[in-house]
């Protein structure tokens, strides 16, 4: 690294214009939504993204206060079977799915492998209209039809078949939003394939990148299943046709073996690139090398592998083979042991670091932390005769949202608390940042923690309505959903507020060592002036006496 | 509500017991190294990092270690489930039939319920079946859930050892009123069983009709106090003129007897206006559905 780089962005030195200035003959907003760049790709991903999260964010305060007691609270029973519906369809295609791919990935991937762009910079473009459009149809179809959709993100057959609310048009949205994510997931594997600088072998790829290539393979394989069944579901609706509903001579088990063949590698669509998030943050944070990244990159590849052959644990209830049964339960057990390869080494890398205390490094303390719980609770419901009595209770409610939430979601944020000096140039108030950090991670933990003690009481999920033995841990979960939302919202006051007024950001804040924090904060339009040649592993961080040599 | 006792309670509440007792032990010990690496190793105190790269021996024991670990957590989960599939060969069989949003129960002599009556210390096997769209059979107090699949009859089983009433409930989305799709399961002296099976206490001041409409679940839709719910409500409604749509046109017809008859066997012919048209058609006898339309009747 040369010294000119290490103070681009310093006063009295000669800034490039940065892609977020960059002149690409548009106008206005034509700049950005007809811009091919990755990184403003990123940024329409992000903003879309967010929109859709505080959409669905506010749904799910909606649905807590109307569980604070039973009996009927704010809304009847109908909006709020359509409003765990929306909640759901929402947050998996709109946020979780494409979460950290779209956003961070889009960004710092080309960037991580010293690429000037992705492979298909159009194709990038094209994925993010055929976001959009997915959302709009999902969001028109609350609004015409036969009334907003109900029956769960799961579309579950014969009931979506036979629903007289507008199913098959959530349905057609959700496809939508399946094209968009096969397509950023073969744009990343060409371009992971074919662009890295010189140098960079697989084994010298930073850990985001390799949990993005494994990505990659569960979009492109794993996605067309359900696309095809929501086709399905939508014939059966439209013509009649009898694929999953037994009046028409179909099998419901079926439909709920082709959800499960995407939807549950869709699980690791989301977590994988949440956990590349993390094995990246605490190797700059502990500023020391990543202990164990073999295992970590492989891991990754084995969660992705494995992940395929685990579906039939959603199904133990559903009347499958006996045989079927302890085949799904042994499989998902295995798939328990790379995820724990994964905590054991994040943890080892704090040992004997030099480690700064920052907002980042906290979201990944709550990510590891959520993540175990989330974890923990899935082997109880990995195992037979535990399912039988907590699946659809809200045991499942509570281990998903620690897996998909307090995973998925932590990582997102810590992630944006680490990128956002590259991403804008600007920094955010340090001390805001933890403390919405702090009410997010207690709110969030009160909010889903009395879901595991309700469920194993018994109490179904997506329940309108409930006995009053279920009363208090109701209570307690719709209390801490007011302060995970308090914590979302002082978290976006505090970025929106860096953004537009925050003191500029220095080419590398965490003094990290991936070669996005080698050059300028914002990136230049083509990122580097020269191609980097890579010789070095991606967590070299060298002594403090030889780095200013 | 929360405790029962059938075969499977303690087989469930063990092997669950064993997995929260190792993630416990992992989560707090986890827990507490990676805050103590934080905090003994933050930049004042060492301001120098070790540049470790990895660890074979580390790697291959937390490999090995936490598969044994799951490996044992699935045979105690298998273990404890097999049972549930084991049904004594002197079981009593009950057949549950679940519809939009009722359960309703049928014994070996016609004998039907809306409740599942059942003898103290005696095997029950369940048949599941299910009319219209997936519910699932939950009994939280007994550990045991079945989805009820339409065209592909399920089943459980349970025997308690003691008496009591016991939760039901619909663990699948069904519908809007799925969250009130709950019922009882009594359990009960195995003389007040016979006494109750027989007959001999069927004795009540009940009409005939409004005990029919109650076993087929009827009454979760319809109510009988003029107040709408899914469908429209039974007061007022034989004799009255009815705004339905029937074959894509809206009509007017008189609620006559034979158009009652037509609602309860074909309720598609007609669809009350404003209502969805989401009810299943019933197969009542014909003095079964008199009796019914006989206490509409009375319902003014």
């Amino acid at each position: 690294m040369s010294d000119s780089v290490l103070t681009a962005g310093s006063p009295g030195h000669k800034r490039e214009p940065s892609y977020l200035e960059m002149d690409t003959g548009h106008k206005g907003i034509f700049a950005w939504i007809l811009a091919t760049d990755h990184k403003r790709i990123a940024q329409l991903y992000f903003y879309s993204m967010m929109v859709m999260f505080l959409v669905g964010a506010l749904i799910g305060v909606l649905i807590r206060l109307e569980l604070m007691a039973p009996g009927r609270t704010i809304m009847d029973a109908q909006t709020y079977n359509g409003f765990f519906t929306l909640h759901g369809i929402i947050m998996i295609f709109m946020f979780v799915i494409p979460g950290l791919p779209a956003v961070f990935g889009n960004f710092v991937m080309p960037i991580m492998i010293g690429a000037k762009d992705v492979a298909f910079p159009r194709v990038n473009l094209l994925s993010w209209y055929l976001y959009v459009a997915g959302g709009i149809i999902v969001l028109v179809s609350q609004f015409v039809g036969g009334g907003p959709p109900d029956g769960g993100w799961t579309f579950y057959a014969p009931y979506s078949v036979k629903s007289a609310t507008n199913i098959g048009m959530a349905a057609l949205g959700a496809f939508m939003l399946g094209f968009s994510s096969i397509l950023t997931g073969l744009n990343f594997l060409v371009t992971i394939h074919r662009l890295r600088a010189p140098g960079m072998d697989f084994w010298k790829m930073p850990l985001f990148v390799w949990s993005l290539y494994a990505t990659g393979w569960i979009q492109i394989l794993a996605t067309p299943v359900v696309g095809i069944t929501l086709v399905l579901i939508v014939f059966e609706r439209v013509f009649q046709l009898g694929f999953f509903d037994p009046a028409f001579g179909g099998d419901p088990i079926l439909f709920q073996h082709l959800f499960w063949i995407y939807s549950h590698p869709a699980v690791y669509i989301m977590i994988l690139p949440a956990m590349g998030a993390i094995s990246e943050i605490i190797p700059t944070f502990a500023q020391r090398t990543i202990f164990g990244y073999k295992a970590i990159a492989v891991s990754s590849m084995l969660i992705a592998f494995v992940g395929y052959f685990v579906w039939g644990h959603h199904m133990y209830t559903s009347g499958m083979s006996e045989t079927a049964k302890w085949v799904f339960s042994f499989i998902t057990f295995l798939v328990a042991i790379p995820s724990a390869i994964k905590v054991f080494n994040w943890i080892a890398t704090l040992y004997k670091g030099s480690i700064n205390i920052d907002t980042p490094l906290l979201y990944a303390v709550a990510f590891i932390f959520t993540f175990m719980i989330g974890g923990f609770t899935g082997l109880i419901i990995g195992s037979v005769a535990q399912d039988i009595h907590l699946h659809d209770t809200t045991f499942v409610v509570g281990h998903f949202h620690y897996i998909v939430f307090g995973g998925v979601g932590f990582a997102f944020f810590g992630a944006l608390h680490y990128w956002f000096p590259k991403i804008y140039g600007k920094m955010y108030n340090a001390k805001l940042a933890n403390i919405a950090w702090g009410l997010f991670f207690f709110g969030f933990n009160v909010l889903y923690f009395p879901m595991f003690i309700a469920g194993y009481m018994g109490m179904p999920r997506r329940y309108f309505d409930y006995l009053p033995d279920f009363y208090i841990p109701n209570l307690i979960s719709t209390m801490g959903s007011w302060f995970l939302y308090a914590g979302i919202i002082l978290m976006i006051y505090n970025l929106v507020k860096a953004r537009r007024s925050g003191p500029p950001a220095p080419a590398n804040p965490w003094n990290g060592v991936t070669l996005e924090w080698q050059i300028q904060s914002p990136p230049t339009y083509e990122n580097f002036d020269e191609i980097p040649v890579i010789k070095d592993n991606p967590y070299t961080f060298k002594k403090e006496s030889a780095r200013h040599e | 509500m929360f405790n029962g006792t059938s075969p499977f309670v303690d087989g469930v509440d063990n092997a669950f017991l064993f997995i929260v007792v190792i993630s416990l032990i992992l989560l707090v010990g986890l827990t507490f190294l990676m805050v103590y690496f934080i905090f003994r190793y933050r930049k004042e105190r060492n301001p120098e990092a070790s540049q470790i790269e990895g660890n074979v021996t580390l790697e291959v024991l937390w490999t090995v270690i936490p598969g044994i670990l799951v490996l044992l957590m699935f045979w105690y989960g298998w273990k404890a489930y097999t049972p549930m599939r084991e049904v004594p060969e002197n079981a009593m069989v009950v057949k549950a039939v679940a519809r939009m949003w009722a359960f309703s129960f049928e014994y070996d002599n016609g004998r039907k319920s809306d409740k599942l009556v059942v003898p103290v210390n005696k095997p029950v096997k369940v048949v599941l079946e299910a009319q219209d769209v997936l519910h699932a059979f939950y009994i939280p107090a007994f550990r045991v859930k079945q989805d009820m699949v339409p065209g592909n009859p399920q089943f459980v089983w349970f025997s308690s050892g003691k008496t009591g009433s016991y939760d039901v409930f619909c663990a699948e989305y069904c519908g809007m009123l799925h969250s009130a799709m709950i019922t009882k399961v009594e359990v009960v002296e195995e003389a007040d069983f016979n006494g109750w099976y027989n007959g001999e206490t069927l004795a009540s001041d009940e009409p005939a009709g409004l005990k029919l409409l109650k076993e087929n679940g009827c009454i979760s839709c319809h109510s009988t106090d003029g107040s709408a719910l899914v469908g429209p409500s039974f007061k007022g409604l034989a004799g009255s003129q009815r705004k339905v749509t029937a074959g894509g046109k809206e009509t007017e017809v008189t609620a006559d007897d034979a158009y009652l008859i037509r609602a309860i066997r074909e309720p598609s012919a007609e669809v009350a206006k404003d209502f969805p048209p989401i009810m299943q058609p019933y197969s009542l006898t014909d003095e079964q559905i008199a009796a019914i339309t006989d206490f509409l009747k009375t319902l003014r």
